[in-house]
């Protein structure tokens, strides 16, 4: 079946972008591998909404599309602000967050 | 006597009636109910506080209901005409309000002859009364309110009077209810007019319990509340239980007795008098009080079959003895009233009394002929009282202390008065004969002798009681306020005019309420009639003799006087007109047994009768079972009584009977109660002068006149024989049980409460719960602190749990779904 494919390629760039999130130290890096994850969810949804011959999927996709440019807006903003306080994005440095 | 068998005695085709005002009647209560809630939204903004809205609801239903009746009587000629006979079928229309399987309940109409008589005339009554009280009660500070209740009452009334099933006639009933308390505690600032709300709403009360219970039984018995179907079961005969059947009817009947002012729940109605007299009026006279004989009348076939009624032999039933009973005891009360308004109160009473009678006896149209002509009469006598009263008596209403002699100067008001007297004495050619006689006349026909007595004495003690309150009210020397009216000097009987002579006056105490009654007397006082009684001094003749009251008081009353004439022309057997009879003849539910009177009817009235009746004789007679045995001809008219599921016709008129001893009682009665009002009130030396002073002198006649006085001592048994002995004891007794009984076992509980406590806190609090409560504390320290390296602050490493976690989630996905 060709739409399986779909669903290789798509299983393959979400482990691309797992392995971006998991080991890159620069936060720009990971935000993109954040936006490799979700359009391999995209990519998902559009393969079963083929598969299933169903509209829905695709209007999943849109909005997905569309918080992902959100979250990309508020994860630059941040990494901005990193910049601008420490003069450097490396996330090895950051560990205000322990608990 | 058997009992003879039951019949129906007009088998034809039922007709239907139909029209745009008869379909659409259930809109009369409506509008008025409408304008209710407008009064008070906006009454106090209008120009005329509001009047103006509910007397616009009251014509507009009144136009209403007169095309409903034109339609009816047009209906009702052309099924005549084609079908022979008067038996129509209601016109039904409802809604389901709400339901409980299963059982509906709707709001409707219910409109056949009686629904629209009455209709008809609460519309119209209504609609006099409120313009009468624009003039009666201007000025005063709940003027808005006043015309809401009356306006919210009309409503009340009307919507009953339409019920198709019994509950919207128990709604009309309560609204009714709570409006005559509302209206009689109008000037609730006097405390006796509270009282007086309050006694009459409690008592009513009391009464309304058996329309609960009632209505529940007849669901029980019935399974249904549809009016029409209730009467075509107990028509029909169709309950499983006689005895069960005769409970319901007695039951409602407390209804009645309460409602309707009967023995011995009629004490409140006289009090009630308390209100302002336009209230009086409509209230508590012509529509509200006849509620009880009304419902009687609606489910006739209940009480009809329930009570035995007309069973051949029966010699007393419930409803016709309490109605005797309530005959006499009242009108032997309006002797010692002083107040008019009382004397009219206990007139009522008794009047009502008459309708049960009528309705005990079988009666029925003849009852419900009554209360046709007597709400037009009496609403005319109460409307006259308080003409008297807002012009001539300084508020007052008590004919002793301030009327007489003022006849000359209120000739529409006085006219009125005599004429609505007549009529109410029951004068031949007068509406009150023509209604009256037939209760009469078929409580002797029907063979219920001893209560036929007691009704021919009931009509004489009327007649005198009304003469005894005519001369006082209009003859004789003026005496305090009406002396002032009348521009001469009062000194005649040496009393001083006090406005608080009697504080149980409403209107006559009302003129101390500041800020409403002086200045609207004041402003219409001047110019219209010269009517200044707050200013002029007492005693001293008026520079101008002021007149009658003004057109807005004397127009309904002239309206209502005529029509306290006319009205008995709708049914006069006396001149062979059954008009009204057959109106409202398919109402009563039960077959009318005809029996053997249209062959006596053509034989003695042939000559009175107009074409149209003879036809309807013809055509009966033909229509007729004829399983009577005819009568033997002539006057022999041979009464045989048709048994539980069937009416008797009313019975022949003949001027014989209605004179004798009837007629005759109340012309002796009337002579007599007039030379004695000559000699007591009047000074004069006449043949009725020895019993001058009598209740003085003799000890026997002091005792029964103090004894009606304190009006049989009733409100004193109830006060002091259910209120005190009940009451107080109950009261007692529950102090006790709340001092010894409930208090000690509040302590024990108390005290248990807080030895267990006690226990709990030693061992289930300090030991077990405590002891979890710091578990499950050092449990979570301990998590937490053994947790505490998973969180870095290291980002890639929580990117990595989260996704660990997933894909951990993902594979027991997958398995569990494999």
């Amino acid at each position: 079946m060709w739409a399986f494919n779909f669903l290789l390629l798509s299983a393959a760039l979400f482990s691309i972008g797992v392995f971006g999130v998991i080991a890159r130290r620069n936060a720009v890096m990971v935000l993109m591998s954040i936006e490799l994850i979700l359009n391999s969810v995209n990519l998902n949804l559009i393969a079963f909404a083929l598969m299933n011959n169903s509209i829905d999927g695709h209007v999943f996709a849109l909005f997905v599309i569309a918080v992902a440019a959100a979250e990309v807006g508020v994860g630059l903003a941040m990494v901005l602000m990193i910049y601008r306080n420490r003069r450097s994005i490396s996330l090895d440095e950051l560990s205000e967050m322990k608990g | 006597m058997s009992r003879a068998p039951m019949l129906l005695a007009v088998e034809g085709p039922v007709g239907e009636v139909s029209g745009w005002f008869l379909e659409n009647a259930w809109l009369i209560p409506v509008i008025p109910a409408v304008a209710f809630f407008g009064i008070l939204l906006f009454g106090k903004k209008l120009p005329r506080g509001g009047s103006e809205l509910g007397i616009a609801s009251m014509v507009a239903a009144l136009v209403l209901a007169a095309g409903a009746t034109y339609q009816w009587i047009d209906g009702l000629a052309a099924h005549k005409k084609a079908a022979g006979n008067y038996e129509v079928e209601p016109v039904i229309r409802d809604i389901v309000w709400w339901q409980s399987n299963p059982f509906e309940f709707g709001l409707g109409q219910h409109i056949d002859g009686l629904a629209i008589a009455l209709l008809l005339l609460v519309a119209f009554i209504s609609t006099l009364v409120q313009v009468y009280s624009t003039e009666y009660v201007a000025g005063d500070r709940r003027y808005t309110h006043f015309f809401a209740a009356l306006t919210l009452f009309s409503a009340g009334m009307l919507a009953m009077v339409l019920a198709p099933n019994m509950v919207q006639l128990i709604l009309g009933w309560e609204i009714m209810g709570l409006c005559s308390f509302m209206l009689i505690g109008h000037w609730w600032e006097e405390r006796a007019n509270s009282e007086a709300a309050l006694k009459a709403f409690f008592t009513v009360r009391v009464g309304d319990m058996g329309l609960l219970v009632g209505t529940a039984m007849l669901l029980g018995i019935f399974g249904t509340l549809d009016i029409k179907e209730i009467n075509e079961l107990a028509a029909a005969g169709e309950f499983d239980s006689k005895n069960m059947l005769m409970w319901t009817a007695v039951a409602l009947f407390i209804a009645c007795i309460g409602k309707s002012g009967q023995f011995p729940l009629h004490t409140w109605l006289p009090d009630a008098m308390a209100g302002p007299t336009p209230v009086s009026s409509l209230l508590h006279s012509s529509t509200m009080v006849v509620a009880g004989v009304f419902l009687v009348a609606r489910l006739y076939p209940v009480f009809h079959v329930g009570l035995d009624i007309n069973v051949a032999g029966q010699q007393f039933n419930l409803i016709a003895v309490i109605g005797a009973i309530t005959i006499i005891i009242a009108a032997l009360l309006a002797f010692v009233q002083d107040d008019i308004k009382k004397v009219l109160a206990y007139s009522t009473v008794s009047q009502l009394g008459y309708m049960m009678l009528g309705l005990g006896v079988g009666a029925w149209t003849g009852a419900v002929f009554h209360i046709f002509t007597h709400a037009f009469f009496k609403c005319c006598l109460f409307l006259v009282a308080g003409s008297i009263s807002h012009t001539a008596s300084h508020h007052s209403f008590d004919m002793k202390k301030d009327m007489g002699g003022i006849w000359r100067k209120m000739p529409v008001s006085f006219g009125a008065w005599m004429i609505s007297t007549f009529a109410l004495c029951g004068v031949p050619f007068f509406s009150g004969f023509f209604s009256k006689d037939e209760i009469i006349d078929s409580a002797k026909h029907f063979e219920y002798t001893t209560l036929w007595v007691v009704s021919v004495v009931g009509a004489g003690l009327t007649a005198a009681y009304m003469t005894r309150a005519t001369y006082l009210t209009w003859f004789g020397t003026p005496r305090g306020g009406a002396a002032h009216f009348m521009g001469v000097e009062h000194d005649t009987h040496g009393e001083v005019h006090e406005h608080s002579a009697h504080p149980h006056e409403a209107e006559h105490a009302d003129a101390h309420l500041p800020d409403h009654t002086d200045d609207a007397h004041d402003t219409h006082g001047h110019d219209d009639h010269g009517h200044d009684d707050h200013h002029a001094p007492h005693g001293k003749p008026l520079p101008f003799a002021p007149h009658d009251s003004p057109w807005k008081i004397t127009a309904p009353i002239l309206l209502l006087a005529i029509l306290a004439i006319g009205s008995g022309y709708l049914n006069a057997p006396a001149l062979g007109i059954y008009w009204f009879e057959h109106q409202t003849e398919s109402s009563i539910g039960l077959p009318i047994d005809h029996g053997d009177e249209h062959g006596e009817e053509g034989g003695d009235h042939s000559g009175e009768e107009d074409e149209h009746e003879e036809g309807a004789a013809v055509t009966e007679l033909a229509l007729g079972t004829g399983t009577f045995v005819a009568a033997e001809g002539g006057d022999g008219h041979e009464y045989e009584a048709p048994g539980e599921f069937a009416v008797p016709a009313p019975p022949t008129f003949t001027w014989r009977n209605a004179i004798w001893p009837g007629l005759t009682l109340v012309a002796v009665l009337f002579g007599v109660a007039l030379l004695l009002s000559r000699a007591v009130f009047g000074g004069e030396k006449n043949p009725a002068s020895r019993f001058v002073g009598l209740t003085k002198r003799n000890k026997a006649a002091g005792g029964i006149h103090s004894f009606l006085v304190n009006k049989y001592q009733l409100d004193n048994l109830y006060e002091n024989g259910i209120v005190h002995a009940v009451a107080h004891p109950i009261a007692k007794a529950a102090y006790w049980v709340n001092q010894n009984i409930i208090d000690g076992i509040v302590n024990a509980v108390g005290k248990g409460g807080k030895r267990s406590g006690d226990a709990l806190y030693k061992y289930v609090d300090q030991g077990l719960v405590d002891n979890a409560v710091n578990l499950s504390g050092t449990a979570a320290s301990e998590g937490g602190h053994a947790l505490q390296p998973v969180q870095s602050g290291k980002v890639n490493q929580y990117g990595a749990l989260l996704f660990g976690a997933a894909a951990v989630g993902a594979i027991l996905l997958i398995i569990l779904n494999a």
